[in-house]
């Protein structure tokens, strides 16, 4: 990325100097605690969704109905559900589907947000306007309610749900990128470049973009908080990954109707992954915010 | 002042226009056809046909646009498939209970957040802060079905002392309502708190470093008299904002709450219609969703400025 930039002229200093920051930042970021807990949990959970299948004493498919509903032992370490499958299980290999899910998901919007933010901030104009008014009408509504709609209309699965919110997320991040450009735009390398004659699109993608990009990244992974968050919600209320897929958000809304009758384990792990997840990025969503601001 | 009110009421009705645009054409893609939701899978392909004929699904879809349109500005939300029945009573029921619900848990999440980013604020740096924000921080991930749940498991199960179910038994009075209320609100609350506080804090902390506190400082005022009289009034302007402009989140939240604790509102009706593939009904739920969120937003936005007299001059907005 930046050896690209190096080679453009006249932007050859300035970015060198936009590589130390970055390398500067990166040093702040280490000695952050509130970055080493959200990393040294998020890492754990990336580990179980790449290698959780293999390691786990039991498959979360495998059914023991001899022992449904049965209470944490050394058997079943969290308990199984009403159809005798092991808890443990299907909490360690829940977290892929939802981690591959939100991840592509953000990287989409991403994309389609940074595309759109330089659009809309370098041209200013009608486009702008026009794809502002769009932007404003879907983000009148919240993304859990347009997604429910969007999904009862095309039918559940991974790619709708990927494809869904990364849609939705993209004026959100192309929001931020736009507010980004128009300060950008104004400063002398772009005018330099439009004297050079460079093109609308060269000077967006190789003059814009890698100085826009420290708010791409915290957008990117604020965004990838909310679209855990997202996830888990949809596929609660039964709009997300079809079973018998393990899926946290899906084996509590299985589940919690037992909990009145004791059996608190069947939705209590599920429960607590989805929340050392979320929090997990939080932290180091919060910790990136707070080491570019400075 | 009044020409930039009427610009944002004037953009607040194209957004609207662009959003019914929206929500009609997505539910033009719902798959099934009317006629044969309703009559289901046994009703002959004729009989399929005659009924989509009478509700008017065959003709060109600006036509069914404009006609819904038109009946929305007359009051008349159509027929919703899956109950036979108007729509607007529906809706109106379900309003009435979001805002119930949404109003118990502005009641409990604000004035909690704002002490509690205030005080984070007053105290940066040191141990009180640092707890209050991360608890804030987690708070603001957890999806509000998650903190449902372990609010259900503690408070319901365990301890046993609030009422898991949201619907209070019929002919119940305010306080029971709300007694019923608690849990679910609780759950909305969570999300809110985490915003509001982090939004207090800032602009707390970046009052307490302005030039008019170091002045009033200097002047000899006692702390209390700068905290309340400067800081404070300065701080809270942007919260105050912030809190109408969650109202959008809020609602998200609804859909989830009212889902989980059995609740019938604007949420859990949205959802209804959604599995049941009512389409009359989703687009004025959504539609309804999408005028509640415009018009806190828009008064949010006018109080703002008449607030704060440096912004009614235009801006980027």
């Amino acid at each position: 990325m930046t050896a690209v930039v190096d080679d453009a002229p006249g932007s050859g200093s300035v970015d060198s100097g936009a590589a130390q920051v970055r390398r500067e930042q990166w040093r702040e970021l280490r000695k952050s605690k509130t970055f080493l807990v959200g990393a040294t949990i998020l890492v754990f959970w990336i580990v179980c969704a790449v290698i959780g299948y293999r390691v786990v004493p039991h498959t979360p498919f495998e059914q023991d109905l001899l022992h449904t509903n049965a209470s944490p032992s050394t058997q079943h370490w969290f308990g199984t559900d009403q159809i005798g499958r092991d808890v443990f299980a299907r909490v360690i290999t829940g977290v892929r589907v939802v981690l591959v899910v939100a991840f592509l998901a953000t990287v989409l919007g991403t994309v389609l947000g940074t595309v759109l933010g330089l659009i809309t901030g370098y041209m200013r104009g009608w486009v702008d306007e026009t794809i502002s008014r769009f932007v404003d009408a879907l983000l009148a509504l919240p993304l859990v309610i347009t997604a429910v709609v969007v999904i009862a209309a095309l039918g559940p699965s991974n790619v709708t749900v990927t494809v869904c919110i990364g849609v939705i997320f993209a004026p959100l991040i192309a929001r931020t990128v736009r507010t980004a450009v128009i300060q950008e735009r104004e400063l002398d390398y772009v005018t330099a470049a439009r004297l050079r004659n460079e093109r609308g699109p060269y000077i967006m993608l190789f003059e814009l973009l890698p100085n826009v990009l420290s708010p791409v990244m915290v957008e990117f992974t604020v965004r990838l908080g909310y679209a855990v968050f997202t996830v888990a919600t949809l596929s609660f209320l039964g709009f997300g990954i079809p079973p018998p897929t393990p899926d946290w958000g899906d084996d509590i809304a299985d589940n919690i109707s037992v909990v009145t009758a004791g059996y608190w384990w069947e939705v209590l792990f599920a429960a607590g992954a989805i929340a050392s997840l979320v929090i997990a990025v939080n932290l180091v969503a919060d910790a990136i915010e707070k080491v570019t601001d400075e | 002042m009044a020409v930039y009110i009427l610009k944002r009421v004037g953009l607040a009705l194209i957004t609207l226009w662009i959003l019914s645009m929206i929500i009609f054409w997505v539910g033009q893609q719902l798959p099934g056809d009317p006629g044969r939701t309703i009559l289901g899978n046994l009703a002959t392909p004729a009989g399929v046909a005659a009924l989509d004929h009478k509700l008017g699904v065959d003709r060109s879809i600006v036509t069914q646009y404009r006609d819904w349109v038109t009946n929305l500005a007359h009051g008349d939300m159509g027929t919703s498939y899956s109950y036979q029945a108007p729509i607007r009573p529906f809706i109106t029921t379900a309003l009435v209970n979001s805002l119930k619900l949404a109003l118990v848990a502005f009641l409990i999440c604000v004035p909690l957040a704002i002490a509690s980013g205030v005080i984070a604020a007053l105290k940066s740096g040191q141990w009180i802060d640092r707890s209050i924000s991360v608890f804030g921080l987690s708070l603001l991930g957890l999806p509000e079905f998650v903190s449902g749940v372990f609010l259900i498991m503690i408070f319901g199960i365990w301890l046993n002392v609030l009422p898991v179910g949201a619907t209070p038994p019929a002919g119940a009075g305010p306080l029971t309502q709300v007694y019923h209320l608690i849990l679910p609100a609780i759950a909305i609350a969570c999300v809110l708190f985490g915003y509001i506080m982090r939004m207090a804090r800032a602009g707390t902390i970046e009052a307490l470093n302005s030039d008019y506190t170091r002045t009033a400082v200097l002047k000899g005022l006692p702390t209390r008299t700068v905290v309340w009289r400067h800081v404070l009034r300065n701080a809270l302007l942007p919260t105050i904002t912030v809190v109408a402009t969650q109202i959008g989140y809020l609602i998200g939240g609804l859909l989830v709450v009212e889902y989980l604790f059995h609740y019938n509102g604007i949420g859990s009706l949205t959802f209804k219609a959604a599995q049941a593939k009512d389409f009359p009904l989703l687009e004025a739920t959504v539609l309804t969703i999408g005028v509640v969120y415009l018009v806190a937003t828009l008064i949010a936005d006018i109080t703002y400025t008449l607030l704060n007299p440096r912004l009614r001059i235009g801006g980027d907005r």
